[in-house]
């Protein structure tokens, strides 16, 4: 038997689960058009790599992955590209991004994949494999996995955590898939075991999941790899990567560091059961297991092709009359939708029903007693009453001193607070704004070093010109000073080459002029001579006359 | 007396020569005062203030030339941090330089442009592409919003766009509560 250790804090929140694991999960019917947006990972999203009007297969990719951090996205099934345009995603904000208008043609067709010869791939060349197949971490960050599996190549893992926590309530999807695919999240472990080296496998799943732990623990039997099962105790949020950690290895990660730094590393069950189907069958990430619970007539997992519309999902579970909106996520850490014209992307696992009666309108804040429930219940150790009186005062500074970027955002704190403040709102304002800053103070850097370069620039090529000027002169100079006639003018004026030179030019024109005769004055009739005569006797008279005038 | 006269000497000479050599060793390049005013500044260079650029506002208020309300786009938060900085009173925005106006990127009209190229030498940051006669387009995220181009296009196809909210810069807001009526 394991040692198990406790992490700070922590909540018991009502868990209602059963009501969504009575059913085995069902594969959700294709709906009559598909929104998938380009970015559903952390980091760069996709770039599109169809146009409207483009024929697809199941599983072709339609965005390729740009930049390190990012991720491919793949068509969830055979069909036609609609348009590639702006659509609200699931976000908090309900803004609109990128994505491909997809209509399924029902035929399924997969695009052509086999299995990966992975004992044979070079290891780097497996991890783009992944990057390629679009997996990312399915537990709720969609981080891309492929990152995660990098450090193998440079330092040995001392141990490898698989998170079956599933802390959250009403979420039972990984629950699910545990009981029904533990053979295939058994091979995925395996083979993520195998890029990262790692010593020693630990799959972490709150006891409260008593068949999914009977489930892992007889697939592992059936493998070849030993891999420790573990039962944890449940406590809201022992799903937290690093709360699991410490749980199981006693190890903590320190502030402002990853799992990798202290030789961890933590995948969610999800994630290695599509690591599994993209190594052994060649399928990307085209669907996973969600969720619907909460005001439904038939709460019940389903696998879905990503990019559904939650309006669409909702409907088979036959939300009742009363729902008033969508909860994306649990109701801890989840956000509550716009509208249900929102697709279902990697990172959403649960889709929750809203009724007044489920969700009743939180009552109104109270001021801070300063009671401490708060701080007894923060998993990260943090004093949350502080940094509350911080955000609030926007004194971000001082948020930032008190390890505000340590806050997972799990909302124990606002679920003991006796005074009902939201504090998660305010800590993601004060993140927010911080995020902000940091932004606008890159902006200035930037906007200051080109402005500077081209202060440079035009420095330089104000000097350049000079130079070429000064070059020119010089050059002038040094082929003028042979010639005869130069010389001899150079003499007597000045020195000044260029005085010498307009010199010669005036003197080049007097001796033209004093050769040259003007031919239009000759074979002229005796009229036209006359002619010539009195203009000649105008213009003297005209010119007695100014002189007259000037000179009295 | 003579022996007191002597130890000063020497202690001063002493003295002297380790100034001396701590005010050529220890020499700070640049005015630091000038580098801490220009980081609080938002590096529009957009000339609002009177000065070409940042660095020479920075400069004058360094020297007591220019007033620190002058900032249109830095607002009134840039005041306040200017007046902690220097120990200074705050003062309201000075309204004769400009007011301060929400974040926006220069665009062109590229049907309109004739690529006469005085925006790109007017753009203080480089941040305008194009050639002579061929069409010039403005590098968004490297535009400061400073307006300067706007001026010298003698065909007016640049204009304003402000910059809108989009998933990458969106934020939460601060937590606000409807006030409802106790019965």
């Amino acid at each position: 038997m394991r040692k198990l250790h406790r992490f700070h804090g922590g909540v018991h929140p009502p868990d209602r689960k059963a009501e969504s694991t009575r059913l085995p999960i069902a594969r959700a019917p294709l709906p009559r058009r598909l929104v998938v947006p380009l970015h559903q990972h952390l980091g760069h999203g996709a770039k599109p790599l169809v146009q409207a009007g483009d024929r697809v297969l199941k599983g072709q990719m339609i965005g390729r992955a740009e930049g390190y951090v990012s991720a491919a996205i793949h068509a969830p099934t055979s069909g036609t590209v609609r348009a590639l345009e702006m659509h609200p995603v699931p976000h908090p904000s309900g803004l609109s991004d990128l994505c491909v208008m997809l209509e399924p043609d029902g035929e399924e067709r997969w695009v052509e994949r086999g299995p990966l010869d992975y004992a044979n791939l070079d290891p780097q060349a497996l991890r783009l494999k992944l990057r390629d197949a679009g997996v990312v971490g399915l537990g709720g960050a969609a981080f891309p996995s492929y990152v995660k599996l990098s450090p193998g190549a440079r330092q040995r893992l001392s141990t490898l955590v698989i998170n079956g926590a599933e802390c959250e309530p009403y979420i039972t999807c990984d629950d699910m898939l545990m009981r029904e695919r533990a053979d295939e999240i058994v091979q995925g472990v395996r083979l993520i075991r195998l890029m990262l080296h790692a010593e020693e496998v630990l799959i972490g799943i709150e006891d409260n999941k008593p068949e999914a732990i009977a489930a892992l623990r007889n697939a592992v039997k059936r493998g070849t790899l030993r891999m420790d099962v573990v039962p944890v105790p449940t406590v809201y949020p022992g799903g937290g990567e690093r709360q699991l950690i410490k749980v199981l290895t006693g190890a903590e990660v320190p502030s402002g560091k990853r799992p990798v730094d202290i030789g961890m590393a933590c995948f969610n069950v999800h994630t290695a059961y599509t690591v599994h189907r993209a190594v052994a069958f060649g399928e990307p990430v085209v669907s996973r297991v969600v969720t619907v619970a909460g005001n439904v007539l038939a709460p019940r997992n389903y696998e879905v092709p990503l990019g559904m519309r939650v309006a669409d999902l909702a409907a088979l579970a036959s939300p009742l009359a009363d729902t008033s909106g969508y909860l994306m996520g649990g109701p801890m850490m989840g956000f509550e939708l716009p509208s249900a014209d929102i697709p279902v992307v990697k990172a959403s696992n649960c889709i929750i029903a809203k009724s007044q009666a489920l969700f009743p309108a939180p009552p109104p804040a109270m001021p801070c007693i300063r009671c401490g429930r708060c701080a007894q219940a923060c998993p990260a150790q943090l004093q949350p009453m502080d940094l509350f009186w911080f955000a609030r005062a926007r004194n971000f500074g001082k948020a930032q001193e008190y390890s505000l970027f340590d806050c997972i955002e799990c909302g124990c704190c606002s679920f003991v607070c006796p005074s009902h403040i939201p504090l998660v709102q305010y800590y993601r304002f004060a993140k927010g704004e911080i995020w902000a800053k940091e932004r606008e103070r890159k902006a200035a850097d930037l906007a200051r070093s080109r402005h500077e370069f081209r202060q440079l620039r035009i420095e330089r090529d104000k000097q350049e010109r000079l130079e070429k000027l000064a070059r020119k002169t010089a050059a002038a100079r040094s082929h003028a000073a042979p010639a005869p006639a130069m010389q001899e003018a150079a003499a007597n004026p000045a020195d000044d080459p260029r005085k010498a030179a307009i010199e010669a030019a005036i003197e080049r024109a007097r001796t033209q002029k004093a050769t040259i005769t003007p031919r239009n004055v000759d074979n002229l009739t005796p009229e036209k001579q006359a002619e010539i005569a009195r203009i000649e006797e105008r213009r003297k008279k005209i010119r007695e006359m100014a002189r007259d005038r000037i000179e009295p | 007396m003579l022996t007191a006269v002597f130890v000063m000497a020497g202690l001063a000479l002493a003295i002297g020569a380790v100034l001396g050599f701590a005010a050529i060793r220890f020499r700070v390049e640049g005015h630091p005062l000038v580098e801490k005013i220009d980081a609080i500044l938002p590096q529009t260079q957009c000339g609002q203030c009177g000065f070409p650029g940042c660095k020479p506002y920075a400069q004058a208020i360094a020297e007591g030339n220019a007033e620190i309300n002058q900032c249109p786009p830095g607002g009134e938060e840039n005041i306040h941090k200017l007046a902690d900085l220097l120990g200074a009173e705050f003062k309201p925005l000075n309204a004769a330089h400009g007011v301060p106006k929400p974040r926006s990127v220069a665009v062109i009209d590229e049907e309109l442009c004739i690529g006469c190229t005085l925006c790109t030498q007017a753009c203080p940051v480089d941040a305008i592409l194009g050639a002579a006669k061929q069409m010039h387009t403005v590098i968004a995220a490297e535009c400061t919003g400073c307006e300067l181009c706007l001026a010298p296009c003698p065909v007016d196809c640049i204009h304003m766009l402000p910059v809108g909210e989009s998933i990458g810069s969106w934020k939460w807001k601060y937590p606000v509560f409807p006030l409802t009526r106790a019965a």
